[in-house]
């Protein structure tokens, strides 16, 4: 039995669909209403505040934290500044991905790791010969995602005018409702959108501060289904979709390299010695074989399945998971992993992972689509990600 | 006079915009005259009163072409439209109706009403809804010309044929009766609750000087069946930022596209030469000079007032002075300082949705009675929305917008419309939602009034029709507006109309604009 999120008496009071799904062993709304469509649109046009608590949090800290985290971390770490943030993966020693999530300096040499897996023994076998201390905070932080274009203004109504100065991917310290919170601008939509890390005995109060006032702004709590549609627009991979962790694998053919799924630029081998260094530097060498793209699946080819059949195009209602084949010329060059149809770029798109030579935005492919069970191949284009990047997000 | 441009558009109004976006798009260079200080025509957005802003003409949006969205690339340019997903009606006995986007409760309140209609009502919406598949192709093409087909024409009607042929004999049987009967009469065959065919034959008659009992309606009630959401028929939405954020969004599109769009530019004008179109000539006197003039005002404008109609066949001139417009609704926008209460409302999301003072067939048929004789409605049909409670950027923290589509307004009012005629027009509809959100009185800010005056004074409209002309079945298609004239060409040479008074009509559907554009360029390729 899934055991209740801080916020779930909050969460569970507004889930009129009783529609749950597990998240790292924690209960976690698909959808507060029947539909997930509102919660949709509140990400993208106000805001919406989405429970993240299931979220692995470690704290690194003592005089080696930096050298462990630019140990195990792809990208350098040493760049990042007291009250900035980093996004980055973090790798095995062949170079594929283990995991990925933020690192923020909270202090000097006072990190907070997040991470979709309990990450806590790599990290320890990591701090071999470190003066480090690695705390498992999971359970000692709640964690709250406010989200949409209306977040800032909600957030400075909640937390004060001085959150306006937070920029992209950094760090402020504020007190709600006499609460302290931890609030780093971040978030897996693509929009405009922070996190908030605050004690699990705080989080109804939190929650309901948040709530009232974000009321007028029409704030709203959103669920899985409306976050897997804005992360797909965003270009955002998830992990045990898009791909696999190399802990979760046996297979290698399951596995994947920071430079297969579009974060080379994640990958900084000019900071000297880390796990997987020599694995990343030798395909930076080489190439790597697979791109991760954006795929535009084209409207009047899926039609004209459809029209086949006598039927009007059918769209999905929600973002899918379960790869199937690209083509070109019939010939089979990779994988869409996840897609959906994004109701706000009126466009179906798709992430894909495909063999390099097909990555040139603008490309035509084609990807497998079953329609009354039987299977056709729809035109698809290829492009660049993300399908949505609004000025909001960094301004 | 140095600049000729290879096309001139008169209007910029959504349909104009949209014809300059596709005539841009394909190379041409184009210039859009707008006689307001702001583009969008019948589709703006304006802060009438500090802070809050009006969707102040057209309010929702569905049968906005999706080949225009997608060949525009209008998401790119700010198109978001937000779905509504709920209908509202307070009942006059304090009950209510709600209809609602999940099938499930909608088919739980309908049972409150009636076990039957609850089980008629998906299949009613599954019928329409092939309906609208059976005669949306229709939308997408130029109509032919049935009278005297050229080989084009044949080509077209026998597209449709097979189209037609295709059908069912019972889906052909109900457009039969689509097309002839009353809103009203037709849903008596499908239903027996009175509010329920009430909610639903209001589509049948906005817009249109007609009442749900009078012949006609059904195909209305069709008209506005026929909006497409991602995929999904007979969906309604809300522009973000109201419907002026849909012109916008096709402005930036045409001028993406380099074409050149001039606010506060009337046209006083088209300039013709040996039966040609030349050129327009502008109030200020300037003149320009276009190889094609397109007009995307109404019929009566377009041919009886930029040119002399001496210069056009009498017939065709009787023929479009004979189009009706009869304009038969005015809108009403509040600014209010909270949420109105709806004495019958169960669940505050309703407020969310469409809000529709329409609580019997016989409240709305007599809003018609008092119209017939030339009274604006005493009790007013209302159609409600609050935008801001889908978009909260349209008004300060806590406050909110209200937009009222209000019928029967005749154009024709006993005496004329005048300021305290309007005055008591917009009284007559507050107080008439007052009857249901008691206290509404209260929390009203700011008022706008528009009187079908207003709109043929303000927005161009003739007799303040908000579809440029009635959309019944002797005006649309190969007839819109008029016969042997509807493939957006005139009388006179190289002048074109692409307004909603050519097929497919009104509302915010780009169509008259794209298939305008789309002949356009085929006559001169």
């Amino acid at each position: 039995m899934p055991r209740p999120s801080p916020f779930y008496s909050r969460t569970a009071a507004l889930c009129e669909s009783h529609s749950w799904q597990e998240w790292s062993g924690f209960l976690s709304a698909n959808m507060y209403e029947l539909h997930h469509l509102r919660e949709y649109y509140a990400i993208r046009t106000a805001a919406a505040l989405i429970d993240i608590s299931p979220l692995y949090k470690y704290l690194v800290h003592g005089r080696d934290a930096l050298k462990l985290l630019n140990r195990v971390m792809t990208r350098d770490i040493a760049r990042c500044a007291v009250g900035q943030v980093l996004y980055t993966p973090w790798c095995d020693e062949h170079g594929r991905i283990i995991d990925d999530g933020t690192v923020t300096q909270l202090a000097p040499g006072r990190y907070r790791v997040t991470a979709a897996d309990p990450s806590l023994r790599w990290f320890e076998d990591n701090a071999t010969g470190l003066q480090v201390q690695i705390d498992d905070i999971s359970d000692s932080l709640a964690a709250l995602a406010l989200q949409g274009p209306l977040a800032g203004e909600i957030l400075q109504q909640a937390a004060g005018p001085a959150l306006a100065q937070l920029k992209y991917f950094r760090h402020a310290s504020a007190a709600i409702a006499g609460m302290d919170v931890s609030i780093t601008r971040t978030g897996y939509t693509g929009d405009l959108g922070y996190e908030l890390f605050a004690d699990p005995a705080d989080a109804e109060r939190l929650w309901d501060a948040l709530m009232e006032a974000g009321q007028p702004r029409l704030l709203r709590a959103a669920g899985q289904l409306a976050l897997d549609m804005v992360r797909i627009e965003a270009g955002l991979l998830l992990v045990a979709v898009d791909f696999i962790s190399s802990k979760k694998t046996v297979f290698d053919v399951q596995k994947s390299t920071p430079y297969e799924l579009g974060l080379g630029w994640t990958v900084m081998l000019e900071k000297g010695n880390f796990v997987g260094r020599a694995a990343l530097a030798a395909e930076r060498e080489r190439g790597a074989a697979w791109a991760t793209v954006g795929l535009d699946v084209q409207w009047d080819s899926l039609e004209q399945i459809y029209k086949r059949y006598g039927m009007p195009i059918h769209l999905p209602e929600t973002a899918w998971g379960n790869a199937v084949p690209v083509y070109s010329d019939e010939v089979q060059i990779g994988r869409a992993t996840s897609g959906t149809w994004s109701p706000l770029l009126k466009k179906y798109v798709v992430l894909a992972r495909i063999q390099p030579q097909y990555a040139k935005p603008g490309t035509p492919v084609c990807m497998e689509a079953t329609v009354e069970a039987q299977r056709h191949m729809t035109a698809a284009r290829v492009t660049a990600l993300p399908f949505y990047n609004p000025p909001h997000k960094r301004a | 006079m140095a600049e000729i441009y290879d096309a001139v558009i008169i209007g910029g109004g959504h349909n104009g915009l949209t014809c300059a976006a596709y005539l841009a798009r394909a190379g041409r260079k184009v210039l859009v005259l707008e006689r307001r200080h702001i583009l969008g025509g019948a589709a703006v957005s304006e802060q009438i009163f500090p802070g809050f802003t009006y969707t102040v003409c057209s309010y929702v949006v569905s049968l906005l072409r999706p080949e225009i969205i997608r060949d525009l690339e209008l998401p790119r340019h700010g198109l978001q439209i937000l779905p509504l997903d709920s209908a509202f009606v307070p009942m006059e006995n304090g009950d209510h109706l709600a209809l609602w986007s999940d099938p499930a409760t909608t088919r739980t309140e309908l049972q409150r009403h009636s076990r039957r209609d609850a089980d008629a009502y998906p299949e009613f919406n599954q019928m329409m809804y092939k309906m609208g598949f059976a005669v949306k192709p229709i939308l997408g093409m130029v109509p032919p010309n049935p009278l005297s087909p050229g080989v084009d024409d044949l080509r077209r009607l026998l597209e449709l044929g097979r189209h037609a042929k295709g059908l069912d004999a019972r889906t052909f049987q109900q457009l039969t009766k689509l097309m002839t009967m009353s809103a009203t009469d037709f849903l008596d065959e499908w239903f027996e609750s009175d509010v329920l065919k009430a909610l639903t034959a209001i589509n049948g008659i906005i817009g249109t000087m007609l009442g749900p009992r009078s012949p006609g309606t059904a195909y209305v009630m069709l008209h506005h069946f026929m909006g497409e959401l991602d995929g999904a028929f007979t969906v309604w939405g809300f522009q973000k930022g109201g419907t002026g954020a849909v012109s916008n969004a096709i402005a930036g599109a045409a001028r993406q596209h380099g074409a050149v769009l001039r606010c506060n530019a009337p046209v006083a004008q088209v300039i013709v030469r040996n039966g040609q179109a030349v050129g327009v000539a502008l109030e200020s006197g300037e003149e320009i000079r276009a190889r094609t003039v397109v007009s995307g005002l109404d019929p009566r404008q377009t041919f009886l007032k930029l040119v002399d109609s001496r210069q056009l066949p009498a017939e065709f001139a009787t023929a479009i002075g004979n189009f009706k417009y009869r304009g038969s609704s005015g809108k009403v926008n509040l600014a209010l300082d909270g949420l109105p209460t709806f004495t019958s409302m169960p669940d505050r999301a309703l407020l969310q949705g469409m809000i529709e003072i329409c609580p019997s067939v016989d409240f709305v048929e007599r809003a018609y009675d008092d119209a017939k004789y030339g009274e604006f409605s005493r009790r007013p049909f209302l159609d409600v929305l609050i935008p801001s409670t889908i978009d909260p950027t349209l008004a300060p923290p806590g406050k909110h917008v209200m937009s009222i589509f209000v019928q029967y307004a005749p154009y024709k009012l006993n005496g004329g419309w005048s300021a305290q005629q309007r005055d008591a027009f917009g009284d007559a509809v507050v107080n008439t939602l007052e009857e249901f959100a008691p206290g509404i009185k209260k929390l009203i800010l700011h008022r706008q009034v528009l009187s079908p005056w207003d709109l043929e004074q303000d927005f161009g409209l003739a007799e303040g029709n908000i579809f440029h002309g009635e959309l019944t079945l002797d005006q649309i298609f190969f007839l819109r507006p008029t016969a042997g004239w509807a493939k957006f060409r005139t009388p006179i040479r190289n002048y074109y109309q692409c307004g909603s008074g050519t097929h497919p009509g009104g509302g915010i559907t780009g169509g008259p604009g794209r298939l305008a554009a789309m002949e356009i360029l085929r006559s001169s390729k």
